[in-house]
């Protein structure tokens, strides 16, 4: 069986079929953990707008979409609720009187998309169904919405909008069909701040979340609302994104326009513990596995999409090592050696099935091995990672 | 007679009673007389040809001269008889008249003779009377003085004894005089002659006393001799003297040796501590004696460095100078007199049975090597102190003279193990030597960068203020950016050129260790490994290596602070590892080579792995320059997108400033790489790459694609268009590699600036006029920047692609008339 093809899906768009849309907002379904499934939003400014659910049938290799109505405006960014699998959030853009405004709002996707689609796909790609709304997530003072983070494995009930230069902090209440600000956090400095982009802690009861603006990366305590570090010129440029370790509670990806990735560890921030330059554009993207935290995917508008295996400052840097527990002491050499040989950190391989920038990056939340990654051009790819390296990984 | 002419040259010439014996032999042959056994002699000349022979036979000689000689020779020869018949006819008269006189006074003397035998006669008679008289006589004295004679042998005996046992007595006395007197070598040799004497008959009591005495004197003088021994004070002659009578009275060597050796030794340290003094203290003494003497100042530590510390004021060679002088004479001095006394004075005498030179070589040994030990770390104190590598010949002067002056001690003691750790230490002070220069030479790179950063610094602020003011005035070569960069070929050459003689000078200087009238030169270490390693490893090599590794350096630690080195500074240095891989590394090199390396032994760092590092840099150094130069324009097209309304824009009339700051930008940048490096290779432009020719292509395209995209009767079209483009084009690497040349670097830089513009203006929305706007501006680049990329489908692709992405983005996309752009591009 072929390893390693990539799956390839073009969105179109629903009904007619004009032209491939805009994307850049790419999501895995967080709360699904059995199905492969990727939301991703369109932007277009003359069509409504549509967030296409992919299902991916790991065994048949086959993709099936469902497309529901965004009518709001064009998706800059989705998030997934991590409790319930219908809820999500999009950041999105409107024009009223001439003016582009960004927004952000609760969804629930309606109830029988998935039946429907299932019993006769081609009518509903005819009559593609719309996003209930739920709540919005706006408050006029704090300007335009940059993207919406969910409480990572909460009851999805919390959730934090950045909007220029403030953080708030949502309360969704009675079946999140309204949110309060419940707290607030604004970034004070000279000129105009404006956050790009954040990630909310896994780590440490959820209590913290990271913040990029401009060449800066910002940690804040939820609790206090107050800053608690500050890489200042943690890249040479813009910050583009950042991602936790999701098994080592002090590490920290960034990526940004230098062209690099950088791992840091939050109680030393004079240096990155690791910088990586393998992409010749920007990274926009960085992303690690959940589970195996040397995996880190990066995306990038050179079009190409990065799988980097980090062993040197992962969780696991000799292997996996409950495997080890488990082996008989007479095994235990021959698994040290063998967990010691991969140490090095490298690059796993590079995918290039893109023709455009790469936006956005994916690992899906059902299966540890598969990811997506999506193009500006509205060209979706599924990867798996490498046999090879999986067996590796895992023995 | 040729024969006999030969025969006199070879016997005659010394003796002449030879000559006369054969005259006299022949004469006696025409008489006929014939000794008895002469006859036997002259055998040997039976040949009838012989002139001279018995058996001559005129007729046979005759024919035979007839036979065998020409006429002139016959004539010759007939001479040659004639004369010889004369001489012998003279020889003959000669010695027929001296027989004949001494036969008459034969005759004469005969007759006297027979007178005078007759007187004898008489006078015998008498004398044989008078000799019975006197045996008569003597036998009767003899019989009378018998008795007398044995009494006289027996008193003569008794007076020496007497005279034995005199000396014996008054030998105290005696002794003691001399003590008075100081006459110790006397009184030492008139105690041994004594010594056995008294020892035999020392059962006799009166003996016994006088030997007590004796001991008691000597052990005085011998108390005496220590103390003047020990006094020191007295001449190394004397000194000698002294050890050599103690040694005679049976005084233990080794003490004597010891003690000689301490007395040597207080005058060598004397000489060790003048040395010393001359040393500056080390800086942690100063210090301390600093905060010993103002603990005021204790907290206040900068002061410490104003205090005058006490400074060596003789420089090393003055220093090694008195140390030789002083310390290495004297201690010379010292071995030789040393062994004088104990080994070789000892081999001779008595004492060797004791093994006494072994024992005071070793202790010899011992001796030198402690003192010359401190010696030693006094000299490597002193070495270490000369910093300053001004002057190296000093250096080297001081280190040989300090060498060739151990090779005396050397000679004297031959294998002791001072004259190795003197090399040792000019070894070492040669290394650290080098080290010193390779820093220097560090500092010095380092310096020149500086004054290169503060040279590019001052124009720079001219150039700005001239393209503030030149305005558009980008369009020709000869922009504002002409008159700055106009240095940087200048200062290119005077910085590889004073690096260049910089190296040569150290080379130079270094090149003075392995001079030939050093004695240390012809050392191993210096003819091999202080070439090889020393000079050029850790001096050449390292020095190339480091200029590589400052230069990665510039990139990286500017790489996140964002341009903290100036461009031009990085296009400068690429340019130098440039040169350095091309030709300076090899010519450095063979330098180096030429004046160190005679044969090569040890293996060395190829050029080819120099050259490749310094390509590395360069390759890194060119990398970055364009980054950074990328960077700073990208800066200003990512401001200008995010900052502005485009929703809410007026339509167009002017290209933006910023577009024109770019292209000036672009055209100044472009002038400081044409100063640095070639044209390069462009893809050859088709026809139709001049403005006129790219505004139909672009016209005629990008008019055919907006059709396309906007009508919905061709929905196909536009994506068809823009991915059948992006199949048939190469990826586009952004931040990529360039190469050496103008083209390249231009291309990298370019790419860098249209790829963020275009990602910005995927992140806006637009509106008519905004699109139109961008329109005008990609048109305005379109028609500047293609003259300086290698292909210009690179610039289409990218400015098409900005313009597809902004009617992408625009709510209301109603492009432009492309001779509308024109009008507004042509009119700036």
């Amino acid at each position: 069986m072929e390893d390693d093809a990539p799956v390839i899906y073009g969105l179109e768009f629903q009904p007619c079929s004009v032209r491939a849309p805009q994307a850049r907002a790419l999501s895995a379904q967080t709360a699904e953990t059995d199905a492969i499934r990727f939301l991703v939003g369109t932007q277009s400014l003359k069509f409504d707008n549509q967030i296409h659910i992919i299902d991916f049938d790991d065994e048949n290799n086959i993709i099936n979409k469902n497309v529901l109505l965004h009518q709001a405006g064009e998706i800059w960014h989705i998030g997934a609720s991590p409790a319930d699998k219908a809820v999500l959030t999009t950041c999105y853009n409107k024009t009223c009187d001439s003016r582009v405004v960004s927004c952000a709002a609760v969804w629930r996707m309606p109830s029988d998309w998935e039946t429907g689609s299932h019993e006769s796909p081609d009518d509903t790609a005819h009559n593609p169904q719309t996003l209930e709304l739920l709540c919005h997530l706006n408050d006029s003072a704090h300007g335009n919405a940059a993207c919406v983070l969910w409480e990572p494995m909460g009851d999805g009930k919390r959730v934090i909008s950045l909007a220029d230069n403030h953080a708030l902090l949502w309360d969704l209440q009675e079946s999140s069909t309204q949110a309060v600000v419940s707290n607030t956090a604004t970034l004070e400095g000279k000129g105009q701040l404006k956050f790009t982009s954040g990630k909310w802690s896994p780590h440490h009861n959820c209590s913290q979340l990271a913040t990029a603006n401009d060449t800066a990366i910002r940690g804040w305590d939820l609790r206090t609302m107050s800053q608690i570090y500050c890489i200042e010129n943690a890249h040479g440029q813009l910050v583009r994104d950042l991602d936790f370790n999701p098994n080592r509670q002090y590490y920290l990806a960034s990526c940004g326009d230098d062209c690099k990735v950088k791992f840091w560890d939050v109680r030393n921030i004079q240096e990155p513990v690791k910088s990586l330059e393998e992409h010749s554009h920007w990274v926009w993207s960085v992303r690690y596995n959940h589970s195996h935290d040397q995996l880190v995917l990066t995306a990038s508008s050179d079009s190409r999409l990065i799988l980097s295996n980090m062993v040197s400052i992962s969780s696991e840097p000799f292997g996996h090592l409950v495997d080890d527990e488990e082996l008989s002491e007479g095994e235990d050499n021959h698994q040290d050696d063998k967990g010691k040989e991969p140490l090095k950190d490298s690059v796993v391989s590079t995918y290039e099935e893109h023709e455009d920038s790469v936006y956005a990056a994916e690992w899906s939340s059902a299966d540890p091995w598969l990811f997506a990654s999506l193009s500006y051009d509205g060209r979706l790819v599924i990867n798996r990672v490498p046999r090879a390296l999986k067996y590796r990984i895992l023995l | 007679m040729d024969g006999e002419a030969d025969e006199t040259v070879a016997v005659g010439d010394d003796c002449v009673p030879g000559r006369r014996r054969r005259v006299h032999g022949m004469l006696k042959l025409y008489y006929g007389l014939n000794e008895e056994g002469k006859a036997a002699e002259e055998s040997e000349s039976l040949d009838p040809c012989d002139i001279n022979g018995p058996h001559f036979d005129p007729e046979l000689y005759l024919n035979k001269l007839r036979r065998e000689c020409s006429l002139a020779e016959l004539m010759d020869q007939e001479t040659c008889m004639v004369k010889q018949i004369r001489s012998l006819d003279s020889d003959m008269q000669t010695l027929v008249y001296e027989n004949y006189n001494k036969f008459i006074s034969a005759t004469d003397t005969i007759r006297k003779m027979k007178n005078d035998f007759k007187k004898m006669e008489d006078e015998m008679d008498c004398l044989s009377a008078n000799m019975a008289a006197i045996t008569e006589f003597s036998a009767s004295i003899s019989g009378t003085l018998q008795d007398q004679h044995t009494q006289i042998t027996k008193l003569s005996g008794v007076h020496t004894l007497l005279r034995k046992l005199q000396f014996l007595f008054e030998l105290p006395a005696r002794l003691n005089k001399c003590l008075e007197l100081q006459a110790y070598a006397q009184a030492v040799s008139s105690h041994r002659r004594a010594r056995c004497v008294l020892q035999q008959y020392s059962h006799l009591p009166s003996f016994k006393g006088i030997q007590d005495d004796c001991h008691a004197i000597m052990d005085k003088l011998a108390q005496e001799l220590r103390q003047k021994f020990r006094d020191g004070g007295s001449s190394a002659k004397d000194l000698s003297e002294c050890v050599e009578l103690l040694l005679q009275l049976d005084e233990p060597a080794e003490e004597l040796c010891d003690k000689f050796l301490s007395h040597a030794r207080s005058r060598l340290e004397s000489d060790l501590q003048g040395l010393e003094a001359e040393i500056r203290p080390y800086p942690s003494a100063a210090k301390d004696a600093s905060a010993r003497r103002s603990p005021s100042l204790a907290d206040n530590s900068p002061k410490f460095n104003t205090l005058p510390s006490p400074t060596s004021n003789t420089d090393i060679l003055e220093f090694i100078d008195r140390g030789c002088n002083e310390f290495v004479s004297s201690l010379c001095l010292v071995i030789t007199s040393y062994q004088e006394l104990f080994i070789n004075h000892a081999q001779t005498g008595e004492l060797v049975s004791k093994n006494i030179p072994q024992m005071a070589n070793c202790k010899l040994h011992a001796f030198v090597d402690n003192l010359a030990a401190r010696y030693f770390s006094l000299v490597e104190r002193r070495i270490q102190e000369e910093k300053s590598v001004g002057d190296n010949s000093l250096l080297v002067r001081a280190l040989d003279r300090f060498h060739r002056r151990l090779q005396a001690v050397a000679k004297l003691l031959p294998g002791s193990a001072v004259p190795n750790k003197g090399t040792e230490i000019v070894i070492r002070a040669a290394t650290e030597r080098v080290k010193q220069y390779l820093s220097a030479l560090q500092s010095f790179y380092m310096d020149s960068l500086t004054d290169v950063r503060q040279a590019l610094a001052t124009p720079r602020l001219s150039v700005a203020g001239a393209s503030v003011a030149g305005g558009g005035a980008h369009l020709g070569g000869p922009g504002p950016g002409r008159d700055a960069p106009n240095s940087l070929p200048e200062l290119l050459s005077s910085l590889s050129a004073s690096i260049l003689n910089q190296i040569k000078s150290v080379l130079a200087s270094v090149h003075l260790f392995t001079a030939k009238d050093i004695t240390f030169s012809n050392k191993p270490y210096f003819k091999g490994e202080f070439c090889s390693q020393g000079v050029r490893e850790s001096l050449v090599v390292s020095f190339i290596k480091f200029v590589c590794q400052s230069s990665r350096h510039f990139c990286e630690s500017a790489g996140d602070k964002g341009g903290s080195t100036p461009p031009a500074l990085l296009l400068l240095l690429s340019r130098l590892c440039l040169d350095y891989e091309t030709s300076t590394i090899s010519y450095i090199l063979t330098l180096t080579d030429e004046q160190f390396l005679d044969q090569h032994h040890s293996p060395v760092t190829p050029v080819t792995t120099l050259c490749a590092e310094a390509k590395e840099a360069a390759q890194k150094l060119l990398n970055h320059y364009v980054k950074v130069q990328g960077l700073i324009i990208s800066q200003m097209l990512r401001k200008s997108v995010e900052t502005r309304d485009w929703v809410n824009t007026i339509e167009p009339r002017n290209v933006r400033a910023v577009m024109k700051r770019v292209v000036e930008d672009t055209t100044s940048i472009d002038v400081q790489v044409g100063l640095l490096y070639e044209e390069g290779v462009r893809k050859a432009h088709s026809s139709d790459s001049s403005k006129r020719t790219f505004s139909v292509y672009s016209s005629s395209r990008q008019q055919a694609r907006y059709a396309a995209s906007y009508t919905p009767s061709a929905p196909m079209d536009t994506n068809l268009l823009s991915n059948i483009h992006k199949l048939f084009s190469e990826r586009i690497d952004i931040f990529s590699s360039v190469e050496f040349n103008k083209v390249s670097v231009m291309t990298g830089i370019i790419k860098i600036s249209l790829k963020t513009f275009l990602e910005c203006v995927r992140l806006r929305t637009f509106g008519r006029y905004g699109l139109q706007q961008i329109q005008v501006d990609c048109h305005y680049l379109q028609m500047y920047l293609w003259r300086f990329v290698s292909d210009e489908n690179l610039v289409h692709f990218l400015l098409d692609e900005i313009v597809g992405s902004s009617a992408h983005r625009c709510l209301d996309p109603a492009p432009m008339e492309q001779s509308v752009i024109e009008v507004i591009c042509e009119r700036g």
